[in-house]
Parts: structure tokens; sequence; C-alpha cells
């Protein structure tokens, strides 16, 4: 992380999220929309990769651009296929949220900008193995995650009976 | 030393708030799916900045994010179940058309 290089890499995956993700919800076609999502979840992974969390990276490219985006293109296509246009957003619509946005982000923003920060320790930080990660996420101890790991286990059982269950013809 | 962890926040900002637009402005459900997404992973960006910024030798944001992961996909994959299921019932899938969700 010491070189020039790593800043200019930065900042074009800066630039790319930023075009792509406000891209992606003002484009009119929804399969643009999709493609334009994947590009935004590329440049996450890539940051998780730059802040040396590998192993956050390959669960993001694999669950995010591998699982979810094939989900979202697929079921666009089922539900209203390539031709057609997204209609006009109502006028309201758009002030209501064109305003809720910039203000939102207004506010995110200054006060991120005016809020001092504590001071960055990154160069503390040791390198995450494999056999770490394993052990946080079974163990039972503290700072150690079995519990929560169960839970999701339970919710993922959940979310297939619950797919099978609505999905299904009647 | 190397990059501030503000210009991470100040993207994943960004991001949020062009969820928010999308959330709002939008009617067709896939496209809030998708606007949805864009605020989680804003969010998943905030936590593991931290970690690696100011705990370094702590791995909470870490797991926080890769649990976030695992319930946004489960919830993708259920939302467009009934999604699928909606559009099978009244053929389009307009936010606005959605007032009665009988059989």
């Amino acid at each position: 992380m010491e070189n020039i290089g790593s800043e200019v890499i930065f900042y074009i995956i800066a630039a790319v999220m930023v075009i792509f993700s406000v891209m992606a919800v003002t484009t009119k076609h929804l399969l643009r929309s999709a493609t334009y999502l994947l590009f935004v979840l590329f440049g996450t992974a890539a940051i998780y990769f730059q802040l040396e969390y590998e192993f956050l990276g390959a669960i993001q490219v694999a669950v995010y651009a591998g699982g979810i985006v094939v989900l979202f293109v697929f079921s666009i296509l089922l539900t209203q296929g390539l031709g057609k246009k997204q209609e006009k957003i109502k006028k309201s619509k758009l002030v209501l949220a064109l305003s809720a946005a910039v203000i939102g982000a207004v506010v995110c923003l200054y006060s991120l900008i005016s809020h001092v920060f504590p001071n960055s320790r990154y160069a503390l930080g040791e390198d995450i193995t494999m056999k770490r990660v394993g052990e946080d996420l079974l163990g039972s101890g503290q700072y150690q995650y079995v519990l929560p790991f169960e839970l999701i286990s339970v919710l993922l059982l959940a979310c297939i009976i619950g797919g099978i269950m609505i999905a299904r013809k009647r | 030393m190397e990059i501030p962890y503000i210009y991470y926040l100040v993207v994943s900002g960004v991001m949020f708030f062009a969820g928010v637009y999308g959330f709002i402005a939008r009617r067709n459900m896939l496209a809030i799916l998708i606007s949805l997404e864009l605020m989680l992973n804003a969010v998943d960006i905030n936590f593991v900045v931290f970690n690696r910024y100011l705990y370094p030798c702590q791995l909470e944001g870490f797991f926080f994010t890769m649990f976030a992961i695992a319930i946004a996909a489960a919830e993708t994959a259920i939302a467009i179940a009934i999604i699928i299921n909606i559009y099978r019932n009244i053929k389009n899938i307009k936010s606005d058309n959605l007032d009665k969700m009988k059989n």
C-alpha cells in the first residue's frame, strides 16, 4: 500500500463505483441497470482486495457476481424481456426522491468531513490467515461467532423452503 | 501514509444515496431490489473500512460483512421468488399495481 500505484488504482475504483452506481439507478433499461450493478459489485470486491481482506473479496465475487446478478438477469428476462423500456418517472416522485437523496448526501458528507476521526492504525494490522477466520467463525469463546453462523444456516434452510413454497406452480 | 479512510467513506456514502434515490423514484420492483443491493453494499464497505483502519487486530467488521452478504443473498432469492409469483398473477411488476394481494 506504500507506492503511488495503489493510490491511482483506488481513484480508478472509486470513480468506477460512483459513476456506475449513479447510472444503475438512472438508466431506463433494466438489464443495463443489472449490468452496472455488477460493475459496482466488482468494484466493492476490488476495495476488499485492496484492504487485504482477500477472503471477503472472494466471497463478494462468488456470492454477488456469481449468484445474485445471475438471479437478477434471469428474473428480468422472465418478467419483462429485452426490448421494453421503463416508463417515465412521475414528476412529484422524482422531486421527492432527488430531494431525499441530495439532502441526505449533503448532511452525511458534511458530518463526515467535519467530524474528527481517531488516527488510522492500519500499519499495526496483522495478516488474516484462513486458520484465524475458520477458528473465529466456529469457536464459541469471546469474539467468536458460532451462534450467528448456526443462525445463518437455519435462515438459509428457511429461505430454501420458502423459495420453493412461494415460487411453485399451483 | 496511505489513502485516508475518509475517501472510502465518501465513495460508500455516494453509493448509498444513489440507492436511496432509486428506491424512492423507480416503480419496477426489480429496480427497487437493485437499489437495495447498492445500499447494502455501501454499508458493507463502511464496516470493512472501519475494521481495517481503526481496529486492525480484531475481526468484528469482517464477520459482520460476511453475515450481511449471506443474509442479502437469502433475502434477494426470496424477494425474486415473490416477484416472479406476482408476475404470474397480475402480469407486471410495477409497484403501484400491487394494491390487491389476494390469491
